[in-house]
């Protein structure tokens, strides 16, 4: 069939407004990555099952590999690259470094997204909701251990940098 | 890049999404959450000529309290069922499911009236929608229709829904509130596709301590949801709230083998058909276990 058009997307990603146009074909990771350089978007399985490229949509952790670009028009994207604030780590990217929740560090970033997704949402997870939260993110290293306890402890220093 | 190339449509009203299905895109899939379809794509499982985007169009997205039923519409996502009050107070049955389906990545994507369309047979929804008696309404060229959940789904993947038609709202009717209720699945990893799983509704007379009638469907294991009407006469004539322990238990165990019984010839086929059976045999037991002990503490 003939090479269908391209069509224009807007979208802002990490707090910086991109245009572009795309093929109707293109997952919103390749874009983040081949289009705006965004490599922090990790792809492994690129259907849905690992985790790795995820990132938020509108603050809602999604997964980048099955959102086609072109669904990304008007939205905000956070990526792993958008979360430190100039030299400054996340706390939740804080935690993973403080708690050696990373080895080779593929799966990273979409545990460190969901975790943000999860603490927006409860503030003050148990280790089970934790678990739940990140069960669509595979560590393939097996370091679920340190990866729980650095959630963990994201969530306690978030609570207390915000007490007044 | 993974997906085969296709052409690309945004609707920006159901009227524009069916004069496109019925047109231009008439050998093209309408994209709504896209958590199986583009899986789906990527691995060239599917190759659709083109795709309808029905994101942008406003207003499909809601759940209502309407009288005797709840609405729900098509493009509403699971997180948010997830998280709604009123479907936690008023069906517990589709509450305790949802957060069952996928991950909360998945479920921040997906939708419901994807989920029924697609027709997984490991998928929750189309289970616990059959045991709720929901209804589907699908727009068409020439209007509206409504579909019962117990003839939407046809068979693996498929549904009622004509080529031309687009599920557009889900009626659940709140006529009667359930005694007990229980979903229970069984999946090798947390969050994946389910082997098999069970749908129990108990409903009590207005003294409350009879069991009147009962619903318990079947998924998973099975091609489409399926009703065991032998398991719900069962129940309805051998369960009150004060049915001691020990003929309960009988009752249980009469429920197992009775559903794996029922279900036999349409599991025939599968992989491991006598595990499958076993399985949902269990699971049913399970599900009226638990359906037992919240009516109790009610």
């Amino acid at each position: 069939m003939k090479a269908p058009d391209l069509v224009p997307v807007s979208l802002e990603v990490n707090g910086v407004r991109f245009e572009g146009d795309v093929e109707p074909r293109k997952t919103l990771a390749d874009f983040l990555r081949e289009e705006l350089g965004f490599t922090g978007v990790n792809l492994g399985c690129e259907h849905g099952v690992c985790g790795a490229c995820s990132v938020l949509l509108d603050g809602a952790v999604v997964r980048s590999c099955i959102l086609l670009a072109v669904q990304a028009d008007g939205c905000k994207i956070t990526t792993i690259e958008g979360l430190a604030r100039e030299e400054k780590l996340h706390p939740i990217q804080q935690a993973f470094l403080d708690h050696h929740a990373l080895q080779c560090g593929f799966c990273t970033p979409g545990m460190v997204l969901a975790a943000v997704d999860l603490l927006k949402r409860s503030p003050h997870p148990t280790e089970i909701q934790i678990r739940e939260a990140l069960s669509g993110n595979l560590c393939m290293c097996t370091g679920y251990v340190n990866i729980v306890r650095a959630v963990s402890a994201a969530a306690e220093r978030i609570q207390t940098a915000e007490k007044p | 890049m993974k997906p085969a190339s296709f052409h690309y449509y945004r609707a920006r009203s159901l009227q524009e999404a069916l004069d496109l299905l019925s047109g231009a895109a008439a050998n093209g899939k309408l994209l709504a959450g896209g958590q199986s379809l583009i899986p789906l794509m990527n691995l060239r499982l599917a190759r659709p000529e083109a795709l309808i985007d029905l994101n942008s169009i406003p207003g499909l997205s809601y759940i209502r309290s309407e009288g005797n039923k709840i609405a729900i519409g098509a493009l509403t996502r699971h997180r948010e069922m997830e998280f709604s009050e009123l479907l936690a107070k008023e069906l517990p049955l589709l509450a305790e499911a949802i957060p069952q389906i996928g991950h909360p990545a998945i479920r921040n994507r997906g939708t419901l009236g994807g989920s029924l369309a697609h027709a997984d047979p490991a998928a929750e929804l189309p289970c616990v929608l059959t045991a709720l008696d929901a209804r589907m309404v699908a727009a068409g060229p020439d209007g509206e229709r409504v579909i019962r959940a117990e003839d939407f789904f046809t068979g693996f993947y498929a549904t009622a829904l004509a080529d031309h038609e687009i599920l557009k709202e889900v009626r659940i009717p709140l006529d009667r509130h359930p005694a007990g209720w229980s979903f229970v699945e069984f999946a090798r990893r947390h969050g994946d596709f389910a082997l098999a799983e069970a749908s129990v509704l108990l409903f009590a007379d207005g003294a409350g301590d009879r069991c009147t009638s009962a619903r318990v469907v079947i998924g998973g294991s099975v091609e489409k949801p399926v009703r065991v009407q032998d398991v719900e006469k069962l129940i309805q004539d051998e369960i009150s709230i004060r049915t001691q322990a020990s003929s309960l238990a009988h009752v249980l165990r009469r429920v197992e083998q009775l559903t794996e019984t029922e279900i036999r010839s349409s599991i025939a086929g599968r992989e491991n058909p006598d595990y499958l059976c076993h399985l949902t045999g269990v699971l049913a037991r399970r599900a009226l276990e638990s359906a037992m002990e919240r009516w109790r503490k009610a």
